[in-house]
């Protein structure tokens, strides 16, 4: 809400300078944003003297001038009826943003060229003579600014208020902040009405149905009024603030909201039908043309205003069109009234008409302040639009607000805060923003808070109020007394964070991608039309097509990202990153299935290039060793990394793509991406990814390591080399050794795979390295070459191996 | 031929000393200790002296005759050496065989670095949901529905009552619900706002903090607090705290730091003002205890949270929020 400076002062006077009002403010719970000057825009209009005035050749109605501006003379078009020779006048330059937002250019009007406008008083915003352009006294000097000279300067205060204080979005309202925290006093605008003829009650009445959503509704008739512009001060005020001038009664209406907080409608009387008004619910299916000429669909849940036929308003939001002021006015119905805040917030938010009145309506606003701002609203139309008003105030109040009374205990307060005040400071805070007080006992008081507070209801508020004033800053700093007591640390919190160290020090390094991707990624990947990770959950109002669902896999996400890195020529990636995917349930309005998954993207090359590598490619064994390595760092034994079958593979290629396996549990995939995947994401670079279930990771994580004591004795070690079927997976070759469990076997190492002549073709050859330690002796040769025939002789039988000649 | 033993070694040093290779100083050692050699000649002089002369001399010239043997014999070790490893040497001048290292993502640095600063300070580590129901999100959080605080956090929806969690701070009822005070908690995740433009991601982190125990008072909020602000920045950080409002904290309170940018005078940073908000704290609402069935007679609490992304812009000088989430190689491995 923006307030100026010269507007507070009509209610409170302030000795502080700006800056520091605007600090006392914000440290009083209202945050101001910036300070602006509101004659800023006058910045670059200077005093001119007009040194020769041509007739124009072209344009009767048009003068050409020379004007000084100190440093120089400029030619300036004119067409001002009391352009003189040697008068002194304020002289827009180029640049210059006029109060209606006009922007002045050098130009050429008519074939002259113009490079500077003499202006009117009403042009530049500072009254309300438009007939010619602003004389200026003798005593300026020529070239000085114009907001100089005349000492203009209204600073603008633009607060944030939290939705919790709109009894400040109000100039009273800010002015009985400052008076709070300035120690003065605020002084409301007198209102006095002449005395009238006639009652209320024989033109009009006001009925409401629905005294839940209408609570109060006052009005008041005014006639013979004569609707014309407002004057200069009235526009004035409203322009400081942000709002435009449209006509005297809208203007006062206007004026009073900001003034007061409350909102007021003005209804032309004679378009009432029955002169009646109706307060009530719409129904379903009605239609309602407001202010801004739009037809709206009403819903049952909607507030009407209505008159003896129709609606005339959507209560609390906009008018109608059809009980606009119009020129031809004179009789009106003011409106003061107060609605329930949830039924007008809904109206606003199913329509998308946000106004400020609604803003206000539906944050709360004083109950008891309806008959001040009618009244004072009334005093302004009598003043500046002429008109009688009939006697008499309809104050319709079915359902009272009640009063709300709370018992704060003084003690309570300063424990709460870490205080030690008094039962007076206390008294004197609240009573300083207009609490009521009755003192109970030395501890206790009865508070009634007024009744514009809408936010304060329960003790804890009233404290909140206390620390406000007091100042959060003079709280003394001190330390909870807590209990020395340490929880253990999560294991999946400390592991997720072991395996980023270990990634990182693999060389990987980590992103963060959006949880939300493109609903096109499932197809782009490839996915089968059963795949689970087609369970999407689609959020109802996306940004942008793609940020619609959440994601099913990190996936996507690393291959955007590697498209992004590839623009930015950054051709050499090794990601990874760990966050959650999404799956829908089924359930309808239910919670998803978060799981948290680990991905991670190999492409470009090996090494970075450096004089003792070049070029080299990653590849599938590079990957799958980072995941050996980590999976090795992790302390995860027996892992099983088996062929996927082509059928189960998706975003992988068929052969190209591992199943990890820890005793039998699928913990995730590595391979290479598709090439038809990478086509979809427009990537030109083969690459390669692992994605794994961080939870089923993680819990494979022994808890508990253990040493071994270390060997004795020496080992020896025997190589053997099998020619077996192309098909036949290494892996299983050394699981059969291992199977025999023969406890002299202390390791197996794969050493060589080899096809090509002279191999024959279908078979490739395995060089296996056995290493036997027994922990009690020393081996003999004899008993070693037994054993490595007879394993030797057991792997030729299980895999129809033969031995190369 | 007149030279005594004296000088002939010290010529014969001073020679040593200028032979720059193999063949010189074996001629040295030919002319000095060869069988026509100075010393060896001297040596023959010897016999010469007079009888009570010549032991001494003899003696003497023994003696220079075996160091310059010596000398000899180091001098050429020495230029073998030498000339060995000239021979073999490498270029240590060319870099080294690369070690990869990676890094991890800012936001991950500084949310250990929080948690860390936490973690000393006695609260345990908790996590939540990033996909919540609205009762999490909003209604145990004393945000009821259809009240504007609800704008404060534009919210994407899943379905009428699922949401995407808008901050970290369902964790406060999760957790209560679950345990019972004394409690300290710290919980970091990522959080979702309908908003994108230079300041604001769709997604972003927070950590939210819980202090729960009989007589906490808003002091204690500020011992705290001030505390991990002069541990995450430094202790010369001036800080402020002024009111604000949240439905879930009574009183409510936001914290400033002076601009690390600027100190203060005023910069694009921290929109001329001098501060930079960076924490958004209070007292627990009572009504967020009576949701979670915490006696509010027994006990107070303090609650905060605060922006991830904020903390790592200003402590890396990062400009433009969006940074965070294009994941640039270029950019991650600057941390």
């Amino acid at each position: 809400m923006k307030v100026s400076l010269s507007w507070l002062k009509d209610y409170i006077s302030v000795n502080k300078n700006i800056d520091d009002l605007a600090d006392a403010l914000t440290m009083a719970g209202l945050e101001v944003e910036s300070v602006s000057d509101r004659y800023s825009y006058l910045n670059t209009v200077v005093i001119g003297r007009i040194v020769e005035i041509r007739i124009h050749p072209n344009a009767d109605k048009l003068k050409l001038c020379n004007v000084d501006i100190g440093k120089q003379v400029i030619p300036v078009v004119c067409g001002a009826p009391n352009v003189k020779n040697g008068i002194l006048a304020p002289c827009a330059l180029p640049g210059t943003i006029f109060p209606n937002r006009t922007i002045l250019e050098k130009c050429s009007i008519r074939g002259e060229v113009s490079e500077g406008m003499l202006c009117s008083a009403f042009e530049l915003g500072l009254g309300a003579n438009s007939n010619g352009i602003m004389e200026l006294e003798e005593s300026f000097a020529v070239g000085d600014k114009l907001h100089q000279a005349l000492n203009l300067s209204d600073p603008v205060l633009e607060i944030d208020l939290t939705p919790n204080r709109p009894d400040c979005l109000s100039v009273i309202g800010t002015a009985r902040e400052i008076a709070a925290f300035e120690a003065t006093k605020l002084t409301y605008p007198e209102i006095s009405l002449p005395e009238s003829d006639g009652d209320i009650t024989n033109f009009t009445s006001v009925t409401i149905l629905d005294p839940d959503l209408c609570p109060r509704y006052s009005a008041r008739l005014i006639f013979d009024v004569k609707i014309a512009p407002s004057p200069f001060w009235l526009q004035d005020r409203l322009v400081s603030v942000g709002l435009k001038p449209i006509n005297n009664i809208v203007d006062i209406t206007n004026f009073v909201m900001m003034e007061t907080g409350q909102p007021l409608h003005a209804f032309d009387f004679d378009h009432l039908a029955k002169n009646k008004i109706v307060v009530r619910t719409a129904k379903k299916g009605e239609k309602f043309t407001t202010l801004d000429q739009k037809q709206r669909l009403l819903t049952p849940e909607m507030l009407m205003i209505c008159d003896g036929e129709k609606p005339v308003a959507l209560a609390g939001v906009m008018g109608g069109l059809n009980s606009e002021i119009e020129q031809s006015t004179t009789r009106i119905l003011l409106e003061s009234a107060y609605f329930d805040p949830i039924c007008i917030r809904k109206t606003s938010k199913k329509t998308g008409l946000a106004t400020d009145a609604s803003h206000r309506f539906e944050r709360g606003t004083d109950p008891n302040g309806t008959i001040f701002a009618l009244n004072r609203a009334t005093q302004l139309i009598l003043e500046i639009c002429g008109g009688n008003i009939i006697g008499n105030t309809i104050d319709e109040y079915p359902k009272p607000v009640p009063v709300r009374v709370i018992t704060l205990s003084i003690d309570a307060t300063n424990r709460r805060l870490g205080t030690k005040l008094s039962q007076n400071d206390i008294k004197q805070y609240l009573s300083s923003i207009e609490f009521k007080i009755e003192k109970i006992d030395d501890d206790q008081l009865r508070v009634i808070p007024p009744s514009f507070r809408v936010d304060i209801s329960r003790f804890e508020d009233l404290v909140e109020e206390i620390a406000r004033l007091y100042g959060y800053n003079h709280i003394e700093t001190t330390f909870p007394l807590i209990q020395a007591k340490a929880v253990r640390p999560s294991k999946k919190i400390d592991s997720r964070y072991h395996v980023k160290r270990l990634l990182v020090g693999l060389d990987f390094t980590e992103t963060i991608t959006y949880s939300f991707i493109n609903k096109l990624s499932c197809d782009r990947l490839e996915l089968k039309l059963n795949d689970h990770k087609r369970h999407l959950i689609n959020i109802l109002n996306p940004i942008a097509e793609d940020q619609s669902v959440l994601r099913t896999s990190l996936i996507p996400g690393l291959l955007e990202t590697m498209h992004y890195n590839m623009a930015m020529q950054n051709k050499n990636l090794k990601l990874f990153e760990i966050g959650n995917v999404f799956f829908n349930t089924g359930k309808e309005d239910s919670q998803p299935d978060e799981v948290e998954m680990l991905a991670g993207l190999w492409t470009g090359n090996r090494m970075d290039d450096s004089w003792l590598s070049m070029g080299k490619t990653c590849d599938f064994y590079d990957i799958k060793g980072v995941v050996e390595a980590l999976l090795r760092n992790l302390c995860i034994a027996n892992v099983k990394f088996t062929s996927m079958q082509p059928e189960d593979c998706c975003y992988t290629k068929p052969g190209h793509t591992a199943q990890l396996f820890v005793e039998n549990k699928s913990i995730g995939i590595l391979g290479e991406v598709l090439p038809k995947v990478l086509k979809n994401y427009d990537l030109k670079q083969q690459a390669y990814i692992f994605e794994l279930n961080t939870d089923n990771l993680i819990e494979l994580i022994p808890d508990i390591k253990s040493a071994k004591p270390l060997p004795k004795f020496p080992s020896t070690s025997r190589d053997v080399t099998l020619i077996v079927d192309k098909d036949i997976e290494a892996f299983n070759i050394i699981k059969s050794v291992e199977v025999l469990n023969e406890n002299l076997v202390e390791n197996l190492h794969l050493f060589d795979v080899y096809e090509g002549s002279p191999i024959p073709t279908g078979k490739k050859s395995i060089s296996l390295r056995i290493t036997y330690r027994s922990a009690f002796e020393t081996l003999e040769d004899e008993r070693i070459n037994s054993l490595q025939k007879n394993i030797t002789g057991r792997l030729i039988k299980e895999f129809n191996a033969i031995l190369p000649v | 031929m007149n030279k005594t033993i004296e000088q002939i070694k010290e010529d014969a040093l001073k020679e040593l000393e200028a032979a720059s290779d193999i063949k010189k100083i074996n001629d040295l050692s030919v002319r000095y200790l060869g069988r026509k050699g100075d010393v060896t000649q001297f040596l023959k002089t010897v016999a010469n002296l007079p009888k009570e002369k010549r032991a001494e001399a003899g003696k003497k010239a023994n003696e220079t005759k075996k160091s310059l043997d010596k000398a000899f014999k180091e001098a050429l070790i020495q230029i073998e050496t030498k000339s060995a490893a000239i021979e073999d040497s490498i270029d240590v001048s060319l870099p080294g065989r690369i070690v990869g290292h990676g890094s991890l993502h800012p936001i991950t640095q500084i949310t250990m670095r929080i948690c860390d600063i936490f973690s000393r300070l006695g609260f345990a580590i908790a996590e939540g949901p990033e996909v919540e129901t609205d009762y999490y999100n909003f209604e145990a959080l004393n945000i009821p529905k259809n009240h504007p605080a609800r704008d404060m956090q534009d919210t994407f929806y899943i379905s009428q009552n699922i949401v995407l969690r808008t901050h970290t701070s369902p964790t406060q009822p999760r957790i209560m619900e679950k345990q019972k005070p004394p409690l300290r908690i710290i919980a970091p995740g990522k959080v979702y706002r309908c908003d994108s433009d230079l300041t604001h991601t769709p997604m972003f982190q927070q950590v939210e903090g819980l202090l729960v125990d009989r007589h906490v008072s808003f002091g204690d909020l500020k011992g705290i607090l001030t505390t991990f602000i002069h541990q995450i920045f430094d202790e010369q950080t001036n800080l402020r705290f002024r009111p604000s409002f949240f439905p879930f904290t009574e009183p409510s309170a936001e914290i400033d730091i002076r601009c690390v940018m600027c100190r203060g005078k005023g910069c694009r940073v921290c929109s001329q003002t001098g501060w930079l908000e960076i924490i958004g704290a209070g007292l627990v609402h009572p009504a967020v205890f009576e949701n979670v069935g915490y006696d509010t007679s027994l006990f107070t609490g303090f609650a905060f949270g605060m922006g991830i992304e904020r903390i790592a812009m200003l402590k890396y000088g990062i400009d433009d929020i969006r940074k965070y989430y294009e994941n640039d190689l270029r950019f991650l491995r600057q941390f």
